[in-house]
C-alpha cells in the first residue's frame, strides 16, 4: 500500500495517542481484517491478525508504541508494522487523539 | 471500492470469504428506459419481487455478516416505491449503500435531501459523453435526464456523485470527455467493461471494443486512470503491460468476494452472470442469504482452484486468469479457455468457430426486445431520506 496521505489526514508520529476514525468499520478475517471507511469509501486490508490487535487496542494507550509492545510486536520486528501504521493514518483510517482526551 | 493489489491477499481471496465485501442487489426488474446492453433485461417488474419485509430481512443479515455496503440497482430501483424507505434502512443498520440510477427520480429535493446524508452515494449512468453516443444505447432524452441529474445533485452541494460508463466501441474515444464531465459537475468517473450479459448479448457483438480500442483503453487507464473508478472490471487487460500497472485486485470475485441478489431474491455468482448455470440459490426458499453465500454448492465450487485450461501455457495466465467467466459464457466460449476479449488475441478465432450462445435466462423487456424507453406510471415521492448514520 503506497496510496498518497490524503489531503486532511495527519502526519502518522508513534509517539503520539491514536485511534480508529469513528467512521471505520473492522471485519475480522482468517488473513486479518478488512476495515471499510463509511466517510472517504475506502477498503483497507489488514494483512495478519496481530495488526488487527493493534489497530483494535490503539485507543486503549497513551501511544501508538504502547499498543504495540502491547500485541507482543518486538523492536526488530516494529518496522512493517509502524509503515502500516502510517498508511492507515495516511488514509485517515486512524485519527490523532486530542491531547486532552488521550489517558 | 479503492483497492490494492496485494498478491498474497488475492490467492485468499479466491478461496471466498466468510461474507462478501461488497455485493449488487437489485431491487427491481422495473425501468423507465430500456437500455439495448441492460445486464438484468429490465423493463417490467416481476410480480415475485421481494416486498418491504423481505428486504428489511435481508438487510439485517448482511448486518449481521458485515457487508460493509450494498451496490443498489435494477432495473431503476428509484422507481420502487419503498425505494427511500429501504435505504434509510439499510444505512440505519450499518449497511452502506451505493446506488446507480438514470437520473429520473434525482429532482432538485430528492439532491438535497441526499447531500445530507454521508452514508449514501449515488451512481448515474451514461454511456456516451454526447447525446448523440449515449441515446444510441440508452434511449432518446436519457443524456438530457442524466446531466439534469448531475446538475441537481452539484446545485444541492452532494459532493463526488459518480459518472458510472459501460464502455463501447463508440464511447471508448470520448474518455477526456466523459472525465471533464465529471470534473465539471465535482463529480469522479467510473468506467466499466461492457458485458455480453441479459440483452447485452444481442449487442455485444457490434459494441465491444475492437482490439486496438482495447489497447487505447488499457494506455489511457494507466496514463489517467488515478482518479477513476473501474470496479476492477478491466482486469482481462492487465497482460497488457506489467503485473500491478492496473489498480485493483485484478481476480474474477465470483462467489469468492462479490455477488448478485436479484429482485426475486435469487442468489447468482456475479451481476453479470444472470443465468441458471450461475445461478447459487434464492434468499427466501433457501435459509436466508449467509446460508446460501457459504454453502451452495455453486459457490463452493467456485472458491476450488480453478482450471487454466487451455490459457495454462500462456505467459500471461497470472495476470489475467483466463478473464471474465460471464464473457466466455455467453459468448458461447468454452469456461477453460481465453476471455472473448484476450488481449494476446487468443479470443477472435475463438469467436469465429461455431458458437452455442446460451440464452439469458429471464427477459423482463418492455413488450419483447426493442430500443425505445417505455413511460412508466411512476409512484409517489419519497417519504423520507436516509438521514442516519451507519455509525
Amino acid at each position: 500500500m503506497s496510496a498518497p496521505a490524503q489531503a486532511g489526514a495527519a502526519e502518522f508520529n508513534p509517539d503520539d495517542a491514536w485511534r480508529l476514525h469513528p467512521q471505520v468499520a473492522v471485519r475480522p478475517e482468517p488473513f486479518g481484517a478488512l476495515l471499510y471507511h463509511f466517510g472517504t469509501r475506502k477498503l483497507s486490508f489488514l494483512k495478519n491478525r496481530t495488526i488487527l490487535a493493534v489497530v483494535q487496542s490503539l485507543a486503549d494507550h497513551p501511544d501508538a508504541r504502547a499498543a504495540l509492545r502491547a500485541a507482543g510486536v518486538e523492536d526488530a520486528q516494529l518496522g512493517p508494522y509502524l509503515h502500516a501504521l502510517g498508511v492507515l493514518a495516511g488514509s485517515k483510517m486512524l485519527v490523532p487523539v486530542a491531547p486532552e482526551e488521550a489517558a | 471500492m479503492t483497492t490494492t493489489a496485494v498478491p498474497r491477499l488475492v490467492e485468499q481471496f479466491e478461496h471466498g470469504l466468510d461474507a462478501p465485501i461488497c455485493l449488487t442487489w437489485e431491487l427491481t426488474y422495473a425501468c423507465n428506459l430500456a437500455c439495448v446492453h441492460c445486464l438484468s433485461s429490465s423493463g417490467k417488474r416481476d410480480p415475485r419481487e421481494l416486498s418491504t419485509q423481505d428486504c428489511k430481512a435481508i438487510i439485517d443479515e448482511l448486518e449481521r455478516m458485515q457487508v460493509f455496503y450494498v451496490n443498489i440497482g435494477g432495473g431503476e430501483p428509484t422507481v420502487r416505491p419503498d425505494f427511500w424507505e429501504l435505504v434509510d434502512y439499510a444505512t440505519a443498520h450499518h449497511v452502506g449503500v451505493k446506488f446507480s440510477t438514470n437520473g429520473v427520480r434525482i429532482t432538485p429535493e430528492v439532491a438535497a435531501r441526499l447531500a445530507a446524508s454521508d452514508y449514501v452515494d449515488v451512481q448515474i449512468s451514461l454511456d456516451g459523453a454526447t447525446a448523440e453516443v449515449n441515446d444510441a444505447v440508452r434511449g432518446p432524452g436519457s443524456y438530457a435526464m442524466a446531466i439534469r441529474a448531475l446538475e441537481n445533485l452539484a446545485a444541492a452541494g452532494f459532493s463526488d456523485a459518480k459518472i458510472s460508463v459501460v464502455v463501447t466501441r463508440h464511447n471508448v474515444d470520448q474518455l477526456d470527455e466523459f472525465a471533464a464531465l465529471a470534473s465539471r459537475y465535482g463529480a469522479t468517473l467510473r468506467i466499466t467493461r461492457l458485458r455480453p450479459s441479459g440483452r447485452g448479448a444481442d449487442v455485444w457483438d457490434e459494441l465491444h471494443p475492437t482490439a486496438d480500442q482495447q489497447v487505447r483503453l488499457y494506455q489511457w487507464l494507466v496514463a489517467k486512470g488515478e482518479r477513476v473508478l473501474t470496479g476492477d472490471s478491466f482486469f482481462h487487460l492487465s497482460g497488457l503491460g506489467e503485473p500491478g500497472a492496473l489498480a485493483g485486485l485484478n481476480m474474477c470475485g465470483a462467489g469468492r468476494v462479490v455477488c448478485l441478489i436479484d429482485p426475486v431474491g435469487d442468489v447468482y455468482a456475479c451481476p453479470f452472470a444472470i443465468h441458471d448455470r450461475f445461478l447459487a440459490g434464492n434468499v427466501l426458499s433457501d435459509g436466508g442469504f449467509n446460508n446460501v453465500w457459504q454453502n451452495a454448492p455453486l459457490f463452493r465450487e467456485l472458491r476450488e482452484p480453478q482450471s487454466a485450461g487451455a490459457c495454462g501455457s500462456c505467459g500471461h495466465y497470472d495476470s489475467c486468469r483466463g478473464g471474465c467467466m460471464a464473457a466466455k459464457f455467453f459468448t458461447g466460449l468454452p469456461m477453460d479457455g481465453p476471455d472473448p476479449e484476450c488481449v494476446q488475441g487468443y479470443g477472435a478465432p475463438a469467436l469465429a468457430r461455431e458458437r452455442d450462445k446460451p440464452r439469458p435466462a429471464g427477459d423482463h423487456s418492455h413488450g419483447g426486445r426493442r430500443r425505445e424507453p417505455v413511460p412508466l406510471t411512476l409512484t409517489m415521492p419519497p417519504k423520507r431520506l436516509c438521514n442516519e448514520s451507519p455509525v
